[in-house]
């Protein structure tokens, strides 16, 4: 009736920790005032492990394993990342070949979380096609992961001054002919299905606007910090494996908003499939672990069996760690999919870090979540959940 | 800027504050008193030469018997437009176990100084909402701290959230779904 006045209240709703929207594990407390947020507050922890002081307790060799559960969906890039790490930590430098594999692997892992990432945040606003196609092509590429490492997500394959195994002819025969199709994949198949979808474009521009400055105040890093218009991209600015000698670009928003950030993700798949390419042209013959740091890698096996210094060194790393590791402490950044990875490592001069502090992108990408949210609406929150691309899994460690 | 050129320019700025300057392998660190870090983190976000404006990490190390001053909360500065990085060091003692904020500075060393203060109890004086954040909000005692066991039977000790979770299954032992008539 006119003139009667409607009665409003503010109502505080809990979203998650099981809620499809967010990504895993995320409960966000949200006070509303009709549609409007008015104040957001994430909680986190859920799945928290203690990772860093599980490694504080382990030998350096034998951690590795832990930092395949942080972000799951990308796992080789946080093995990377820890390995990077500890080879600066002792001035360990792999082989070529090795670092070419390393490249390789990382921007595969870089297209599958990013098409996980893209088409899970457009199947949580209402396009829900593209994310039948990427689990497609995801697949194609865990089924490349489980040749040569013979695990498909977990998969633990570099190591300490180089990877594991060698890659087949047939490997990177296969990955070239994925390289071959996948920039036409993007174009026919992804974007013409999202760019023009009116109910995706009115969702994502404008929304969840960032500038520069900001982002940067709040530690943002990756794809979501490169859609305010930051070329700030650790493979650029300080350069680890082989990204020195591949030629890529780093692609940036102007807005800062949900579709720009997108955007770059999009872009980024084009720029890592190139870079793929390029490796393989490029990959040099070679051994794959580095023979100049008996002290901190495993013998292969067969020496083990017949030579008596191999067998010494091997059982000595296996229970008590590296040899030879020296004091001091470092922090070695690497790009992940969702942002910088850093590690900072303490070592006092024995096998176990004394302190190992795990930067993970995932858990400075929530605690942006208010800023994002308050003053939004309630539909928004979901978008903005899914453009900061978060996996909880390395949010909580 | 190269970084012993950085620390030098802090060193002229605040020659009282620095205890230590040590570089390993290029990467130089420094070790401040507690004090005035707040100033000497403005200092460094705002000069223009220097230009620090993305805090990297923070993060508590845990020293017990190895140095005097038992906790150091440890800060990664990196600035963008310059492409240069310092580690600065502040010490914090087991007796006075806190250390101004520097949440108002950069504002993603809020959830930074959070995980701290749940990992290793240090108190961060001014910052806007100190609650734990991976921890349920009732736990005892701060898990990173090196005196803090690993693995062990706490029993009546133990965390009273996992304690219900045991009781209630506990109590649906035995339980079964009645079939409807």
């Amino acid at each position: 009736m006119i003139g009667t006045e409607i009665k409003t209240k503010e109502l505080t709703i809990s979203m998650g920790p099981q809620h499809p929207a967010t990504h895993g594990v995320l409960r966000v407390v949200l006070d509303l005032e009709g549609e409007s947020v008015v104040k957001c507050t994430p909680y986190v922890g859920y799945l928290h492990r203690g990772v860093e002081k599980l490694a504080e307790n382990r030998t350096y060799l034998s951690a590795l394993p832990l930092t395949d559960r942080l972000d799951y969906i990308s796992s080789l890039s946080n093995n990377i990342g820890y390995c990077v790490a500890i080879e600066r930590l002792f001035g360990i430098e792999p082989p070529d070949r090795a670092k070419y594999i390393r490249t390789i692997m990382a921007e595969m892992t870089r297209i599958s979380s990013h098409i996980i990432g893209v088409s899970t945040h457009a199947l949580d606003i209402g396009a829900m096609t593209l994310f039948l196609y990427s689990f497609r092509d995801r697949e194609r590429l865990i089924d490349l992961f489980e040749m040569t490492c013979g695990a498909r997500l977990t998969v633990s394959y570099p190591r300490i001054g180089g990877v594991r195994n060698d890659v087949s002819q047939e490997f990177l025969d296969k990955l070239y002919d994925f390289t071959e199709e996948f920039p036409k994949i993007i174009e026919e198949q992804y974007e013409t299905l999202i760019d023009q979808n009116r109910i995706w474009l009115q969702r994502t521009k404008g929304i969840g606007v960032i500038s520069a400055e900001e982002a940067i105040n709040w530690g943002l890093t990756g794809p979501t910090l490169r859609g305010s218009g930051v070329p700030y991209d650790v493979r650029k600015y300080a350069p680890y494996d082989a990204y020195p000698f591949v030629e890529f670009e780093v692609p940036i928003g102007k807005n800062g908003d949900v579709y720009d950030r997108y955007k770059c993700r999009m872009e980024e798949l084009k720029q890592s499939n190139w870079i793929i390419k390029q490796c393989i042209e490029k990959i040099p013959k070679g051994p794959v672990m580095t023979p100049d740091a008996p002290k901190f890698t495993l013998p292969p096996k067969d020496r083990v069996l017949s030579d008596m210094e191999s067998l010494i060194h091997q059982f000595v790393l296996i229970t008590k760690g590296p040899i030879a590791a020296v004091e001091g402490e470092i922090y070695a950044a690497t790009e992940v999919p969702k942002g910088e990875l850093g590690f900072y490592f303490v070592s006092d001069g024995s096998g176990r870090p004394h302190r190992m502090r795990l930067r993970a992108p995932s858990f400075v990408h929530v605690s942006v979540l208010p800023r994002l949210c308050e003053g939004a609406l309630l539909p928004d929150v979901i978008a903005n959940i899914g453009t900061i691309d978060i996996v909880l899994g390395e949010c909580d460690r | 800027m190269e970084p012993n050129a950085i620390a030098e320019i802090i060193k002229d700025r605040y020659p009282t504050e620095i205890k230590e300057i040590k570089e390993f392998r290029g990467q130089t660190s420094i070790a401040i008193k507690k004090d005035r870090i707040k100033e000497i983190m403005k200092y460094l976000h705002d000069t223009p030469e220097l230009y620090f404006d993305y805090l990297q990490d923070l993060c508590g190390v845990d020293y017990i018997g190895k140095k005097e001053m038992r906790f150091e909360v440890v800060y990664h500065l990196y600035s963008i437009r310059h492409r240069h990085m310092i580690r600065i060091k502040a010490e914090v003692s087991e007796d006075d176990c806190s250390i101004d904020s520097i949440a108002d500075i950069w504002a993603g060393a809020d959830w930074h100084e959070r995980e701290c203060y749940d990992m290793f109890g240090i108190i961060f004086k001014g910052h806007p909402d100190l609650r734990r954040i991976l921890m349920p909000e009732d736990w005892e005692g701060y898990p990173l701290r090196k005196d803090y066991p690993l693995k062990a039977d706490l029993g009546e000790m133990e965390w009273k959230g996992y304690k219900e979770t045991i009781q209630t299954i506990e109590k649906n032992k035995g339980y079964e779904v009645r079939q409807k008539t």
